[in-house]
């Protein structure tokens, strides 16, 4: 079974990073971009096969390890 | 008093800081990641700064995790004296040990450079030797060094004088340009400056000698 998580900074903190990025897409002429947030994308590849299980033990290593939750937020999906 | 110094995979001021502390007159033991005890005797632990396991994931966030974590947690917990410098002042915050989170810098460039700090307060064995609002000059050298944290929490750390150095030009963006802070039993203290790089005249400053002796002497008269 495979899971992926999202994780991006919490709304209302600032992204430095996303801003960088954006500035520099205005460098590039895209004129049109508002807002850029960056954030990361893990993939786990998990020995369960019991789907609610999965999502229960990927939630408790987002708590643990995966994400910072006093700046970032995540989501699961399982496949 | 007997200082224990903290190596990561990474860690690069461990031997900077273990210097700081026995040129304060304290005996200091090297402490492994993998070590999942601290040598018994131990009056206060330094996690030093670096770039431990690569800065990989979060600043700080794997070290946090590894097998000595859970003893300097359990040691601070005792009520022990922790302090961690720059990368250690995030895995501090990555162990929960100290509220808020070091991001990345607001001009996304590294700093490097001696900076001017006042001491917000003085009631903490790290900082009792300086005077309130005092100001010293220790290096800075990070990329992470923007401390954030929700108003509720920089609420509390002000309204319990728990800022322990404010930056005098805020070179990161950290809010309420803070430096430096201490937990609740004010035992534990987190500041992205380098004090233990300011002990000795040929390191351009001495202005962090004081906080190694301080410490090293009121620990020696527990």
């Amino acid at each position: 079974m495979k899971a992926r998580v999202h994780v991006m900074l919490k709304d209302g903190v600032l992204d430095p990073q996303g801003e960088a990025v954006r500035h520099a897409l205005g460098h590039l002429g895209f004129s049109g971009v508002e807002a850029v947030r960056q954030g990361k994308v893990i993939e786990l590849d998990l020995a369960a096969t019991d789907k609610a299980a999965a999502e229960a033990e990927v939630k408790a290593m987002c708590e643990k390890l995966l994400a910072n939750t006093v700046i970032e937020k995540y989501t699961i999906e399982i496949a | 008093m007997k200082a224990a110094i903290i190596t990561f995979p990474g860690s690069n001021c461990d031997r900077d800081l273990a210097d700081a502390f026995a040129k304060a007159g304290a005996e200091v033991v090297r402490v492994w990641h993998k070590d999942t005890a601290l040598p018994s005797g131990v009056d206060v632990i330094g996690v030093p700064g670096g770039f431990s396991y690569g800065d990989y994931l979060r600043c700080g966030a794997i070290a946090s995790r590894s097998p000595i974590g859970q003893a300097v947690a359990d040691f601070a917990a005792k009520g022990g004296y922790v302090i961690g410098i720059c990368n250690g002042f995030q895995v501090l915050t990555e162990m929960g040990l100290l509220p808020g989170a070091l991001m990345r810098n607001a001009s996304l460039k590294f700093v490097c450079k001696p900076v001017t700090l006042k001491v917000a307060t003085t009631d903490s064995a790290f900082t009792a030797p300086y005077a309130k609002g005092a100001e010293v000059v220790f290096p800075v050298a990070h990329h992470d060094g923007n401390y954030t944290i929700d108003a509720e929490g920089l609420k509390a750390l002000q309204g319990e004088d728990r800022v322990a150095f404010r930056y005098a030009q805020n070179p990161n963006g950290s809010v309420d340009d803070i430096a430096g802070v201490l937990s609740a039993n004010r035992r534990v203290l987190g500041m992205m400056p380098h004090p233990e790089r300011a002990v000795e005249a040929q390191q351009g400053g001495t202005d962090g000698a004081a906080l190694f002796r301080a410490l090293s002497g009121m620990l020696a008269q527990a």
